[in-house]
């Protein structure tokens, strides 16, 4: 629940340190005081590490970029949920008003098997990067592009398309799931170019490949539904539901002929 | 030392001059390319297209980001659009209006022939994007819309919700990644260039180190790409990426590279006002509020009531008084000096004193408040998230914030600097944008340098390589380069002061806000030249760096990155010294009408200043390139 107030708050962390991936990992605790609300929780660890510093310790290793909830580079678990406790919103979108005077707040890396933990709260997302390069494009070489108006595309299919291309790539859905698919990512930029005409020559191709680079290198999808509710831009499962769709029908197609049809 | 400054310009008509340079531009046949490698620094808007389309053309190219990923470079946060001239709204654009609105946008501080060869391209890079999958808004028929944007009198613009910058990228990145999966492109992540390799005389490789393992290696290539982005965070509190940063820039221009015009320097009137003191970064809001949202602050001092108790009369609507035609829609510049104006007369409102409101109520009550959430909903709701204020009830606080810097590395028209061999493209040189960028340019200037220009000029330079293989990392340049660098390096982790990086990255952001801003004069800039080095020497001395050189280190990452910082901030205030006019983003206090707007003076200051290292503690030097119009007369803006 959002509140105006400005006043400070205390809380109380419990934060994961983790020296390098061969280390076991442990909890440490942190009091950090005379926080203000409006504060976001990622300028809450920039002061904590800043007061490590000083006290001749190491600060807390996490990562983000923009702040602003589109580059996909922060993310932690905080008490147990991918990105905190406030829907679609990024980590570092999330401010300390959403958190109370005196709560003990736990925050993790992504726990997944694909995302091995770097240093403390940060991981390896590389393998999402090898799904898009298994066919997360469009075959257009530079130069090769017809008049942007020749093609008309409903204006249905490209606010469909764009929702699912609102992904920013952050792991969030790995990071919730039970089997650590990224069922949620995948599907997400399957569609954002299965549903454009333009992405219709590779249809199935794309399918296939991203689906199955995806199945090598994470968990399974089994419906839980857990990404869809942790996923800062609340990308729909519906998009995995189509994609298992497109799937199919593209084991079963003769792919050759299917560009044809 | 450099001689004359050559732009190398084409001759003739601009209208067909940029046609005209690429048949005179040498080719490079497809055998021939694969011996070739080119170095790639940055996967953002430039730097990625320029790899894709590299690479597709046959090139061996080796692509570098410090991120883990390719996607997050900080292109991915512009919101607004894209420009291009294709006139589907049939409102009266042309490659000449959008070429002649940049150039006038840009103070006339840009060369005529780069301006012309951005808005030709323009057309190219919408039908690029669209066939690459990037979900632009459309009309109900399924063709494109566009919008005006940012004061233009023609919509041009094309985008995609809120988050345009986020689809190019996403479709420049994609198409990288289809030539990593080709093999044409090596894709380098979490490896930061920290110096560049300069050997007979030419660009021949760059050092790195791997962001985890610390370790410190060179990189070989026929030719180095530069596509860096710009140096917003000089001034700490930006809308820029906590990452972005000049070191990239500024090592080159330390090993010879000219840095041109770093005072233009842009400043966005909407940002959200910092909340507190640990403010890591500021957040811009689209300046299409300005559309609908009146700016005021009280007319009284120390007027404390809520915004709704202040009657009618006690409030200043400011840019409506002395603005009458353009109102609150007067260009970012001067929307930016009058907010300034208000606050630093005490009459700024919010906790903090810092801010100006920017009041809905009058469309709210006009039109309802679902008319305006369908406008600017996702806007209202960020700001929300962000200050936790409810816009629907209370008006907004905004300030500007520093959002873009015009200057950087001194490039000729094909975009080479005055090193062979290195080419910098998107924010991280100066080419395009004068003292002034214009909404929706951004992404248009990334895309045009990096899909359609680097290409073809690149491949020209290296058709003169042939058959001269260039220096391997044996080269003694390499390994005296990677030694400085190490040597750099290991000066952190020894550094055991009493103060974070943060500490002296927020006091000279301070220094350079307060001197070199949205207003600026001699007194203030001479300041700011005594207090800069001061602070950077008490920075040697007295920073505390944790933590080892040999593993992922945010600490020792920051410190080079606000060392170079430094350098870069002194230098921005002696360009800013020199250049003794108002223009665009640079505005001195002494250069100004008896109204209070900004005097060019074209007699003394229609050049570029490129500035020339002169090493540690010396005066750089000032170059000159002389701009000259033909197609276009300079005339002074007026939106009164």
């Amino acid at each position: 629940m959002s509140t105006t107030n400005n006043g400070a708050l205390s809380v109380h962390l419990r934060v994961w340190r983790q020296d390098g991936p061969g280390d076991a990992g442990r909890f440490e605790t942190y009091d950090v005081g005379d926080i203000s609300s409006d504060a976001s929780f990622l300028e809450m660890l920039d002061v904590l590490n800043e007061r490590l510093t000083l006290e001749g310790r190491e600060p807390i290793t996490f990562e983000s970029d923009c702040r602003e909830g589109i580059c996909g580079t922060c993310g932690l678990m905080i008490n147990g949920r991918a990105h905190g406790p406030q829907k679609g919103t990024a980590t570092c979108q999330l401010h300390m008003r959403e958190f109370s005077d005196g709560d003990v707040i736990t925050v993790e890396p992504w726990r997944a098997g694909s995302f091995e933990v770097i240093r403390d709260l940060a991981v390896d997302r590389t393998d999402l990067d090898r799904i898009i390069a298994a066919g997360g494009y469009i075959s257009v070489n530079t130069g090769a592009a017809p008049d942007a108006n020749l093609v008309p595309v409903p204006k249905e299919a490209s606010e469909s398309a764009f929702d699912a291309a609102a992904c920013i790539g952050c792991g969030a859905c790995v990071a919730a799931c039970p089997n650590s698919a990224a069922q949620l990512f995948t599907a997400a930029k399957v569609q954002h170019l299965n549903l454009l005409p333009q992405g219709q020559p590779e249809r199935w191709a794309r399918t296939e490949a991203m689906v199955e680079t995806m199945e090598q290198f994470f968990g399974s999808c089994t419906n839980h539904g857990e990404c869809e509710e942790a996923c800062p831009k609340e990308i729909s499962i519906d998009f995995i539901a189509w994609t298992n769709r497109d799937y199919v029908r593209a084991k079963l197609k003769n792919r050759k002929l299917a560009g044809q049809v | 030392m450099i001689g004359s400054l050559d732009a190398r310009l084409p001759d003739g008509p601009i209208e067909n001059a940029w046609t005209d340079h690429k048949f005179d531009l040498r080719l490079v046949n497809p055998n021939n390319k694969r011996r070739f490698t080119v170095i790639v620094v940055g996967t953002g808007l430039a730097g990625a297209s320029a790899a894709a389309s590299l690479g597709e053309l046959g090139y061996r190219v080796k692509a570098f980001t410090y991120h883990d990923s390719p996607r997050r470079a900080h292109s991915i946060a512009a919101q607004g659009g894209i420009n291009a001239a294709k006139n589907y709204k049939n409102d009266g654009d042309s490659v000449y209006r959008l070429f002649y609105d940049t150039i006038k946008g840009g103070d006339y501080r840009s060369r005529e022939a780069n301006v012309y060869r951005l808005a030709e391209t323009s057309l190219a890079i919408i039908d690029q994007c669209v066939a690459a999958g990037v979900p632009f808004a459309r009309e109900y028929g399924g063709l494109l819309d566009n919008r005006s944007f940012g004061g233009a009198q023609v919509s041009r613009t094309f985008y995609a919700r809120g988050q345009t910058g986020q689809q190019l990228l996403l479709g420049a990145y994609s198409a990288l990644m289809r030539q990593v999966a080709a093999g044409t492109v090596a894709l380098h992540t979490r490896a930061e260039m920290l110096d560049l390799v300069v050997a007979e005389d030419r660009a021949v490789g760059i050092a790195t180190r791997d962001l985890l393992t610390g370790e410190i290696s060179a990189h070989a290539g026929d030719a180095v790409i530069l596509a860096t982005g710009g140096y917003s965070n000089v001034y700490y509190l930006s809308t820029n990426a906590m990452m972005c940063n000049v070191t990239a820039a500024w090592r080159a221009h330390r090993r010879g590279a000219l840095f041109a015009n770093p005072c233009y320097t842009q400043i966005h009137p909407t940002c959200i006002p910092a909340g507190d003191d640990f403010q890591s970064k500021l957040t811009l809001m689209s300046e299409s509020l300005r559309n609908d949202g009146r700016i005021w602050v009280p007319r009284a001092l120390d007027d404390t009531r809520a915004p709704a108790d202040i009657p009618e009369a006690a409030r200043d609507y400011y840019l409506e008084e002395r603005y009458a035609a353009f109102g609150n829609l007067v260009p970012r510049d001067v929307a930016s000096r009058n907010a300034k104006t208000v606050v630093d007369a005490g009459r700024g409102v919010g906790p903090l004193r810092n801010g100006v409101y920017l009041d809905f109520s009058g469309v709210l009550e006009r039109d309802g408040a679902e008319v305006v959430r369908a406008k600017y909903g996702n806007l209202f709701d960020m700001y929300q998230r962000i200050t936790g204020e409810d816009p629907y009830r209370v008006p907004m606080r905004i300030y500007p914030a520093v959002h873009y810097t015009m200057g950087g590395l001194w490039v000729d028209y094909n975009l080479m600097s005055n090193v062979p061999g290195l080419f910098v493209a998107g924010e991280a040189n100066f080419s395009d944008h004068g003292a002034n960028r214009l909404g929706a340019s951004a992404l248009m200037q990334g895309l045009a340098d990096g899909y359609f220009i680097v290409p073809y000029t690149v491949g020209d330079y290296l058709a003169g390589r042939l058959g001269k293989e260039g220096p391997g990392t044996d080269h003694p340049a390499f390994a005296d380069t990677v030694s400085d660098v190490n040597e750099r390096t290991a000066r952190w982790p020894a550094a055991r002061g009493s103060r974070t990086v943060d500490w002296f990255h927020r006091e000279l952001g301070q220094i350079v806000w307060d001197h070199c801003g949205m207003s600026r004069n001699a007194a203030g800039l001479q300041k700011a030249l005594s207090e800069i080095p001061a602070l950077r020497q008490e920075f040697h001395a007295d920073v505390c760096v944790p933590g080892s050189a040999a593993t992922l280190n945010q600490s020792l990452e920051k410190a080079g990155r606000v060392d170079d910082f430094f350098e870069l901030a002194e230098l921005l205030a002696r360009d800013a010294l020199e250049r003794e006019e108002s223009c665009g983003g640079h505005f001195r206090e002494e250069h100004q009408d008896a109204e209070g707007e900004a005097r060019r003076d074209d007699e003394r200051f229609t050049h570029v200043a490129a500035w020339e290292w002169a090493g540690p503690g010396a005066e750089p030097i000032r170059h000159r390139e002389e701009l000259t119009f033909s197609a276009v007369t300079p005339t002074t803006r007026s939106y009164k």
